[in-house]
């Protein structure tokens, strides 16, 4: 374990344990990272030499606390600390801290790291690059290749993100048993932001923004691992594990959309699938439903359809049902439509979806389904105006390369008519 | 004689291996592997999916069933099954079976995510 490679994993891993105990200690962000930063300088050489800890993230606790003492005494020109030779022999020390970092105490510590990137003043686009940088420990210019800016811009997105929670009150004082659930919530809420920023990827840039999908399962195994009795971060957990199974199947060569209906589900991630679908069980155990389980139940059914034709619509209908009356809202609707139209018929579907046309008048999926239910209908001509709204609305080339595939259908079934009228 | 081989790991690093990373090391073993099973010498291998895919049934009375591994360390691992089942249920209701009639202790009920059923001779 001396490749650098392998250094840098175990000290991703560390990082939000790590960075969490620091920053309870400093209660200051930048100070919490630089002294993670500089302990991670000092892993890089030390352990190669000396192989690596067996608690990478107490070593790197304590020696960011020293170092970051050091510097503060250096600066106030007071007595040093021992000088690196006396910190990298830390047996005893690293024991006794390891000691001290009990159970509920790092669980907080990694909560309240979490926590403070949700912080509601802070619009979604900073939380998540927030939290990839302080808790996943990405670079700047990782995060803004993922979101497809430019370095400065991420810089400036950071910065200002930053201040922001430097300005609030961070909660210090352990979280008593109601706020530790609001807290988880925001929390849940953040991760899923993060890994629908990477899902809600177009084709050509997938690839680029997986990373984000990957980092979201990991973060939501770490909030599991942490609170293992919550529901709802089982369910979150299956709900983006079993999404992100699909990802080999979602889009075609030239990067277009493929639907569900028409992936190649044997390119579906099937370890994935198991694991989504075990914490799903583990969810249901507890009898307490909310809208990541029955999320995650929808995308269980259609993980465990072989084809497209087996997929219990009738079930998904009746959960969207019950997320409609969790989480009422308008592309819920929608999408319980699409269940509706397979279960009932196009007919029953669009006049589902018809009350929502003014709240989504601007969204692309709205004119999309309510295209494809028309063309189902034979009403062409209706489908065609829906299509070209959805066009131009679309969000990405590939969505809109999806819709031009149902505007050339309809084009290639009108044709005939065309040529009969003389044209 | 039979050896079990259990592997112990730090789930939080091995979880943050990159895809490449975990290949490499899963195809450096499936070569030591691959030794074992051209002498007749290897049995069955499984990689489990993650702990937080894990239950544990305390085997009080009754039994009392525990999201997440089994983390007290006051008893050993003596045994294990690998039993087919359609759900996590299902599995509970195998291990109450068997807890029924071996009472004290526990178990952890993980799902398998990789298993290569082996082929020692008999």
């Amino acid at each position: 374990m001396t490749d650098a490679a392998w250094i840098d994993a175990a000290l991703t891993s560390a990082r939000p344990q790590a960075v969490g105990a620091l920053l309870r200690y400093f209660r200051d962000l930048d100070t919490a990272e630089e002294a993670f930063q500089n302990a991670c300088l000092r892993a890089l050489k030390n352990w190669p030499q000396n192989g690596p800890p067996r608690d990478p993230a107490a070593w790197l606790i304590m020696v960011g606390r020293n170092v970051a003492i050091d510097d503060i005494r250096r600066s106030r020109k007071q007595q040093p600390l021992p000088d690196d030779e006396a910190i990298s022999d830390l047996d005893d020390a690293e024991e006794r801290l390891a000691e001290r970092l009990d159970g509920s105490h790092y669980r907080d510590d990694i909560l309240r790291l979490l926590f403070i990137c949700c912080h509601p003043e802070l619009p979604a686009t900073q939380q998540i690059a927030l939290a990839l940088r302080v808790v996943s420990g990405l670079t700047v210019k990782q995060i803004a290749r993922a979101f497809i800016v430019s370095e400065a811009a991420m810089e400036q997105r950071i910065t200002r993100a930053k201040a922001r929670v430097a300005g609030a009150e961070v909660p210090f004082e352990t979280p008593g048993a109601v706020e530790r659930s609001e807290r988880l919530a925001a929390v849940a809420a953040m991760i899923y932001l993060i890994f629908n920023e990477g899902y809600s990827a177009s084709g050509d840039t997938a690839e680029i923004r997986k990373p984000l999908c990957e980092e979201a399962i990991r973060l939501a195994r770490l909030l599991l691992r942490l609170f293992q009795a919550e529901p709802e971060i089982m369910g979150l957990t299956a709900l983006l594990l079993l999404q992100h199974a699909r990802s080999a199947a979602r889009f075609d060569a030239e990067g277009a959309v493929i639907l569900l209906d028409d992936q190649d589900r044997s390119l579906w991630n099937q370890t994935m699938i198991a694991e989504g679908l075990a914490l799903i069980d583990k969810a249901m155990r507890h009898r307490q439903s909310g809208p990541y389980q029955v999320q995650a139940a929808i995308a269980a059914l259609h993980a465990r359809a072989e084809r497209p034709e087996d997929t219990d619509w009738t079930q998904i209908d009746l959960l969207y049902g019950a997320l409609e009356v969790m989480q009422p809202s308008p592309v819920v609707t929608l999408n319980r439509a699409v269940a509706v139209s397979k279960v009932r018929g196009a007919e029953a579907a669009l006049q589902m979806i018809e009350p929502l046309a003014s709240r989504l008048s601007n969204y692309f999926h709205f004119f999309g389904v309510r295209g494809a239910f028309l063309m189902q209908l034979g009403r062409n001509e209706e489908a065609r105006i829906a299509f070209d709204r959805a066009i131009a609305l679309a969000n990405t080339s590939a969505e809109a390369a999806h819709i031009r595939m149902h505007l050339d259908r309809l084009k290639r079934d009108s044709a005939p008519r065309d040529v009969k009228a003389g044209k | 004689m039979l050896y079990a081989i259990l592997c112990y790991h730090d789930e939080d690093t091995v979880g943050s291996w990159s895809k490449e990373q975990d290949a490499a090391v899963m195809t450096k073993l499936a070569v030591v592997q691959d030794r074992l099973a051209k002498q007749g010498r290897l049995g069955p291998v499984a990689r489990l999916l993650p702990t937080t895919a894990a239950t544990t049934l305390r085997k009080d009375d009754p039994p009392v069933v525990i999201d997440g591994p089994y983390a007290e360390t006051k008893e050993q691992l003596l045994g294990f099954y690998v039993v087919d089942c359609k759900n996590l249920d299902e599995a509970l209701d195998v291990a109450r079976d068997l807890a029924a009639v071996n009472p004290g202790g526990a178990y952890e009920i993980r799902p398998v995510g990789v298993l290569n059923p082996g082929s020692i001779p008999t």
